[in-house]
Protein backbone atom coordinates (compact mmCIF):
# COMPACT_ATOMS: atom_id res chain seq x y z
CA UNK A 1 0.00 0.00 0.00
CA UNK A 2 1.31 3.39 -1.04
CA UNK A 3 -0.37 5.57 1.56
CA UNK A 4 -0.37 3.42 4.67
CA UNK A 5 -1.31 5.51 7.72
CA UNK A 6 -1.54 8.81 5.83
CA UNK A 7 -4.20 11.33 6.86
CA UNK A 8 -6.10 12.86 3.95
CA UNK A 9 -8.72 15.55 3.51
CA UNK A 10 -10.73 15.45 0.26
CA UNK A 11 -13.11 18.34 -0.40
CA UNK A 12 -16.32 17.61 -2.27
CA UNK A 13 -15.89 13.90 -1.60
CA UNK A 14 -19.51 12.80 -1.31
CA UNK A 15 -19.92 12.06 -5.00
CA UNK A 16 -18.44 12.15 -8.48
CA UNK A 17 -14.68 12.40 -8.91
CA UNK A 18 -14.12 13.37 -5.25
CA UNK A 19 -15.78 10.21 -4.00
CA UNK A 20 -13.65 8.08 -6.32
CA UNK A 21 -10.50 9.88 -5.11
CA UNK A 22 -11.42 9.26 -1.46
CA UNK A 23 -12.03 5.56 -2.09
CA UNK A 24 -8.85 5.10 -4.15
CA UNK A 25 -6.63 6.69 -1.49
CA UNK A 26 -8.34 4.65 1.24
CA UNK A 27 -7.68 1.45 -0.75
CA UNK A 28 -3.98 2.38 -0.55
CA UNK A 29 -4.13 2.65 3.23
CA UNK A 30 -5.05 6.28 3.94
CA UNK A 31 -7.52 7.56 6.52
CA UNK A 32 -9.93 10.02 4.96
CA UNK A 33 -11.88 13.11 6.02
CA UNK A 34 -14.84 13.23 3.62
CA UNK A 35 -15.91 16.83 3.14
CA UNK A 36 -19.35 17.71 1.75
CA UNK A 37 -21.57 20.76 1.71
CA UNK A 38 -24.97 19.48 0.61
CA UNK A 39 -25.09 15.71 0.15
CA UNK A 40 -24.81 14.49 3.72
CA UNK A 41 -26.28 11.05 3.06
CA UNK A 42 -23.86 10.34 0.22
CA UNK A 43 -20.94 11.61 2.28
CA UNK A 44 -21.89 9.18 5.05
CA UNK A 45 -22.11 6.36 2.48
CA UNK A 46 -18.62 7.20 1.21
CA UNK A 47 -17.27 7.21 4.77
CA UNK A 48 -18.97 3.89 5.55
CA UNK A 49 -17.39 2.33 2.48
CA UNK A 50 -13.97 3.54 3.63
CA UNK A 51 -14.51 2.11 7.11
CA UNK A 52 -15.40 -1.25 5.59
CA UNK A 53 -11.87 -1.26 4.12
CA UNK A 54 -10.57 -1.06 7.68
CA UNK A 55 -9.55 2.57 7.43
CA UNK A 56 -10.69 5.52 9.54
CA UNK A 57 -13.10 8.01 8.04
CA UNK A 58 -14.94 11.08 9.24
CA UNK A 59 -17.48 13.26 7.45
CA UNK A 60 -17.03 17.03 7.73
CA UNK A 61 -19.59 19.53 6.51
CA UNK A 62 -18.05 22.76 5.27
CA UNK A 63 -18.59 25.37 2.62
CA UNK A 64 -15.08 25.73 1.20
CA UNK A 65 -15.69 29.39 0.34
CA UNK A 66 -16.24 30.22 4.03
CA UNK A 67 -13.01 30.79 5.97
CA UNK A 68 -14.39 29.85 9.39
CA UNK A 69 -16.00 26.67 8.00
CA UNK A 70 -12.68 25.73 6.41
CA UNK A 71 -10.67 26.35 9.57
CA UNK A 72 -13.04 24.22 11.58
CA UNK A 73 -12.93 21.45 8.97
CA UNK A 74 -9.13 21.33 9.07
CA UNK A 75 -9.10 21.44 12.86
CA UNK A 76 -11.60 18.57 13.08
CA UNK A 77 -9.54 16.52 10.62
CA UNK A 78 -6.30 17.04 12.55
CA UNK A 79 -8.09 16.25 15.80
CA UNK A 80 -9.46 13.00 14.36
CA UNK A 81 -6.23 11.74 12.79
CA UNK A 82 -3.57 13.58 14.81
CA UNK A 83 -1.99 14.98 11.62
CA UNK A 84 -2.73 15.92 8.02
CA UNK A 85 -0.54 14.63 5.21
CA UNK A 86 -2.54 15.20 2.04
CA UNK A 87 -5.12 17.74 0.93
CA UNK A 88 -7.12 17.20 -2.25
CA UNK A 89 -8.93 20.35 -3.36
CA UNK A 90 -11.69 18.84 -5.43
CA UNK A 91 -14.91 20.68 -4.50
CA UNK A 92 -16.36 22.61 -7.39
CA UNK A 93 -19.53 23.77 -9.08
CA UNK A 94 -20.62 24.95 -12.53
CA UNK A 95 -22.96 27.80 -13.46
CA UNK A 96 -22.57 27.72 -17.23
CA UNK A 97 -23.80 30.40 -19.57
CA UNK A 98 -22.61 32.54 -22.42
CA UNK A 99 -20.68 35.60 -21.30
CA UNK A 100 -23.49 37.89 -22.37
CA UNK A 101 -26.03 35.92 -20.36
CA UNK A 102 -23.89 35.20 -17.31
CA UNK A 103 -25.15 36.78 -14.10
CA UNK A 104 -22.72 38.43 -11.73
CA UNK A 105 -23.86 35.99 -9.04
CA UNK A 106 -22.99 33.04 -11.34
CA UNK A 107 -19.50 34.45 -11.70
CA UNK A 108 -19.11 35.06 -7.97
CA UNK A 109 -20.46 31.67 -6.88
CA UNK A 110 -18.08 29.77 -9.15
CA UNK A 111 -15.09 31.94 -8.25
CA UNK A 112 -15.80 31.63 -4.54
CA UNK A 113 -16.06 27.87 -4.46
CA UNK A 114 -13.70 26.83 -7.26
CA UNK A 115 -10.87 29.33 -6.69
CA UNK A 116 -11.20 31.07 -3.32
CA UNK A 117 -12.06 27.69 -1.80
CA UNK A 118 -8.71 26.29 -2.95
CA UNK A 119 -6.91 29.28 -1.46
CA UNK A 120 -8.70 29.00 1.89
CA UNK A 121 -8.17 25.25 2.23
CA UNK A 122 -4.51 25.52 1.20
CA UNK A 123 -3.94 28.32 3.69
CA UNK A 124 -5.64 26.38 6.46
CA UNK A 125 -3.56 23.20 6.07
CA UNK A 126 -0.24 24.97 5.56
CA UNK A 127 0.45 25.48 9.25
CA UNK A 128 0.16 21.78 10.06
CA UNK A 129 2.14 20.69 7.00
CA UNK A 130 4.91 23.22 7.68
CA UNK A 131 5.25 21.86 11.20
CA UNK A 132 5.38 18.32 9.86
CA UNK A 133 7.95 19.41 7.27
CA UNK A 134 5.98 17.39 4.74
CA UNK A 135 2.71 17.48 2.89
CA UNK A 136 0.97 17.03 -0.42
CA UNK A 137 -1.57 19.41 -1.87
CA UNK A 138 -3.36 18.28 -5.01
CA UNK A 139 -5.69 20.66 -6.79
CA UNK A 140 -8.30 19.50 -9.26
CA UNK A 141 -8.28 22.06 -12.08
CA UNK A 142 -9.71 21.31 -15.52
CA UNK A 143 -8.46 21.02 -19.07
CA UNK A 144 -10.77 23.92 -19.97
CA UNK A 145 -8.68 26.06 -17.64
CA UNK A 146 -5.84 25.45 -20.11
CA UNK A 147 -7.73 25.66 -23.42
CA UNK A 148 -10.83 27.81 -22.70
CA UNK A 149 -14.41 26.73 -23.33
CA UNK A 150 -17.40 28.62 -24.69
CA UNK A 151 -20.16 28.99 -22.13
CA UNK A 152 -17.89 28.56 -19.10
CA UNK A 153 -16.14 31.90 -18.60
CA UNK A 154 -16.50 31.73 -14.82
CA UNK A 155 -15.49 28.08 -14.52
CA UNK A 156 -12.57 28.44 -16.94
CA UNK A 157 -11.25 31.57 -15.21
CA UNK A 158 -11.43 29.85 -11.82
CA UNK A 159 -9.74 26.67 -13.07
CA UNK A 160 -6.98 28.67 -14.79
CA UNK A 161 -6.61 30.56 -11.51
CA UNK A 162 -6.12 27.27 -9.71
CA UNK A 163 -3.15 26.49 -11.97
CA UNK A 164 -1.51 29.82 -11.08
CA UNK A 165 -2.24 29.31 -7.40
CA UNK A 166 -0.72 25.83 -7.61
CA UNK A 167 2.54 27.20 -9.02
CA UNK A 168 2.79 29.94 -6.41
CA UNK A 169 1.98 27.68 -3.47
CA UNK A 170 4.54 25.19 -4.82
CA UNK A 171 7.24 27.87 -4.81
CA UNK A 172 6.34 29.17 -1.35
CA UNK A 173 6.16 25.79 0.33
CA UNK A 174 8.84 23.74 -1.43
CA UNK A 175 11.48 24.54 1.18
CA UNK A 176 9.24 22.98 3.84
CA UNK A 177 8.88 19.64 2.10
CA UNK A 178 5.39 20.35 0.78
CA UNK A 179 4.58 19.69 -2.86
CA UNK A 180 1.66 21.30 -4.65
CA UNK A 181 0.40 20.01 -7.99
CA UNK A 182 -2.72 20.24 -10.10
CA UNK A 183 -4.60 17.82 -12.29
CA UNK A 184 -6.49 19.03 -15.34
CA UNK A 185 -9.12 16.40 -16.18
CA UNK A 186 -10.67 16.32 -19.64
CA UNK A 187 -14.20 15.04 -20.20
CA UNK A 188 -14.91 12.61 -17.40
CA UNK A 189 -18.11 10.56 -17.14
CA UNK A 190 -20.07 11.89 -14.16
CA UNK A 191 -23.70 12.79 -13.46
CA UNK A 192 -22.92 16.05 -15.24
CA UNK A 193 -21.70 14.59 -18.54
CA UNK A 194 -24.30 11.78 -18.50
CA UNK A 195 -27.01 14.37 -19.07
CA UNK A 196 -25.46 15.69 -22.29
CA UNK A 197 -27.20 14.85 -25.60
CA UNK A 198 -25.60 12.09 -27.71
CA UNK A 199 -24.55 14.44 -30.51
CA UNK A 200 -22.67 16.61 -28.02
CA UNK A 201 -20.91 13.54 -26.65
CA UNK A 202 -19.98 12.42 -30.17
CA UNK A 203 -18.62 15.90 -30.87
CA UNK A 204 -16.49 15.63 -27.75
CA UNK A 205 -15.14 12.23 -28.73
CA UNK A 206 -13.79 13.64 -31.99
CA UNK A 207 -11.54 15.95 -29.99
CA UNK A 208 -10.10 13.14 -27.83
CA UNK A 209 -7.23 11.19 -29.44
CA UNK A 210 -7.79 8.23 -27.10
CA UNK A 211 -11.41 8.22 -28.35
CA UNK A 212 -13.24 7.71 -25.08
CA UNK A 213 -14.46 9.80 -22.18
CA UNK A 214 -12.40 9.51 -19.02
CA UNK A 215 -13.53 7.59 -15.93
CA UNK A 216 -13.42 9.08 -12.42
CA UNK A 217 -10.85 6.36 -11.66
CA UNK A 218 -8.50 7.85 -14.29
CA UNK A 219 -8.38 10.98 -12.14
CA UNK A 220 -8.24 9.08 -8.84
CA UNK A 221 -5.21 7.06 -10.01
CA UNK A 222 -3.41 10.29 -10.90
CA UNK A 223 -4.20 11.75 -7.49
CA UNK A 224 -2.77 8.60 -5.94
CA UNK A 225 0.45 9.10 -7.90
CA UNK A 226 0.76 12.74 -6.81
CA UNK A 227 -0.04 11.79 -3.20
CA UNK A 228 2.52 8.98 -3.05
CA UNK A 229 6.29 8.90 -2.64
CA UNK A 230 6.57 8.05 -6.34
CA UNK A 231 6.04 11.72 -7.23
CA UNK A 232 8.33 13.24 -4.61
CA UNK A 233 10.39 15.22 -7.16
CA UNK A 234 7.36 16.80 -8.86
CA UNK A 235 5.94 20.14 -7.74
CA UNK A 236 4.11 23.07 -9.32
CA UNK A 237 2.95 20.97 -12.24
CA UNK A 238 -0.40 20.51 -13.91
CA UNK A 239 -0.96 17.00 -15.26
CA UNK A 240 -3.40 16.78 -18.16
CA UNK A 241 -5.52 13.67 -17.75
CA UNK A 242 -7.61 14.14 -20.84
CA UNK A 243 -6.98 11.37 -23.35
CA UNK A 244 -4.65 13.66 -25.26
CA UNK A 245 -7.06 16.55 -25.92
CA UNK A 246 -4.43 19.17 -25.14
CA UNK A 247 -0.76 18.52 -25.91
CA UNK B 1 10.49 39.90 31.01
CA UNK B 2 13.72 37.98 31.27
CA UNK B 3 11.85 34.73 31.21
CA UNK B 4 9.96 35.65 28.04
CA UNK B 5 13.17 36.81 26.36
CA UNK B 6 14.89 33.61 27.39
CA UNK B 7 12.17 31.43 25.93
CA UNK B 8 11.94 33.51 22.75
CA UNK B 9 15.72 33.40 22.37
CA UNK B 10 15.78 29.62 22.66
CA UNK B 11 13.19 29.28 19.89
CA UNK B 12 15.09 31.68 17.63
CA UNK B 13 18.38 29.86 18.19
CA UNK B 14 16.76 26.48 17.45
CA UNK B 15 14.83 27.67 14.43
CA UNK B 16 17.29 29.97 12.72
CA UNK B 17 20.51 28.30 13.76
CA UNK B 18 22.06 31.54 15.04
CA UNK B 19 24.29 32.09 18.08
CA UNK B 20 22.60 33.10 21.31
CA UNK B 21 24.87 36.16 21.43
CA UNK B 22 23.34 37.45 18.17
CA UNK B 23 19.86 37.54 19.66
CA UNK B 24 19.12 40.87 21.34
CA UNK B 25 16.01 43.04 21.53
CA UNK B 26 17.07 45.24 18.60
CA UNK B 27 17.87 42.33 16.28
CA UNK B 28 15.69 42.18 13.17
CA UNK B 29 14.68 38.65 12.16
CA UNK B 30 15.22 39.32 8.48
CA UNK B 31 18.12 41.79 8.47
CA UNK B 32 20.20 40.55 11.40
CA UNK B 33 19.23 36.93 11.93
CA UNK B 34 18.99 35.75 8.33
CA UNK B 35 15.33 34.76 8.38
CA UNK B 36 13.21 34.79 5.23
CA UNK B 37 9.47 35.59 5.25
CA UNK B 38 8.51 31.97 5.74
CA UNK B 39 10.94 31.61 8.65
CA UNK B 40 9.23 34.53 10.37
CA UNK B 41 5.81 32.92 9.83
CA UNK B 42 7.14 29.72 11.38
CA UNK B 43 8.69 31.57 14.31
CA UNK B 44 5.37 33.22 15.03
CA UNK B 45 3.68 29.81 14.89
CA UNK B 46 6.16 28.45 17.41
CA UNK B 47 5.72 31.44 19.68
CA UNK B 48 1.97 30.82 19.58
CA UNK B 49 2.53 27.26 20.74
CA UNK B 50 5.18 28.13 23.32
CA UNK B 51 3.07 30.84 24.95
CA UNK B 52 -0.35 29.28 24.24
CA UNK B 53 -1.69 32.34 22.48
CA UNK B 54 -3.07 33.22 19.09
CA UNK B 55 -1.28 35.93 17.15
CA UNK B 56 -3.47 37.36 14.39
CA UNK B 57 -2.08 37.83 10.89
CA UNK B 58 -2.30 41.61 11.32
CA UNK B 59 -0.33 41.52 14.57
CA UNK B 60 2.17 39.04 13.19
CA UNK B 61 3.02 41.38 10.33
CA UNK B 62 4.13 43.99 12.84
CA UNK B 63 6.64 41.69 14.49
CA UNK B 64 9.98 42.48 12.88
CA UNK B 65 12.49 42.36 15.71
CA UNK B 66 13.11 40.22 18.76
CA UNK B 67 11.95 43.16 20.89
CA UNK B 68 8.66 43.36 18.95
CA UNK B 69 8.01 39.72 19.73
CA UNK B 70 8.91 40.01 23.41
CA UNK B 71 6.82 43.16 23.87
CA UNK B 72 3.87 41.61 22.10
CA UNK B 73 3.98 38.51 24.26
CA UNK B 74 4.41 40.50 27.47
CA UNK B 75 1.44 42.65 26.47
CA UNK B 76 -0.74 39.58 26.05
CA UNK B 77 0.27 37.76 29.21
Amino acid sequence: MKLHGKAVLVTGASRGIGREIALELAREGADIAVNYSGSEQRAIETAEEIKRMGRQAIVVKADVSDASDVEKMVKDTIQAFGKLDILVNNAGITRDNLLMRMKESDWDDVMNINLKGVFLCTKAVTRQMMKQRSGRIINISSIVGVMGNAGQANYVAAKAGVIGLTKTAAKELASRGITVNAIAPGFITTDMTDKLPDEVKEGMLKTIPLARLGEPSDIAKTVLFLASEDSRYITGQTLHVDGGMVM
Amino acid sequence: MADVLERVTKIIVDRLGVEESQVNLEASFKDDLGADSLDVVELVMELEDEFSMEISDDDAEKIGTVGDAVNYINGKM
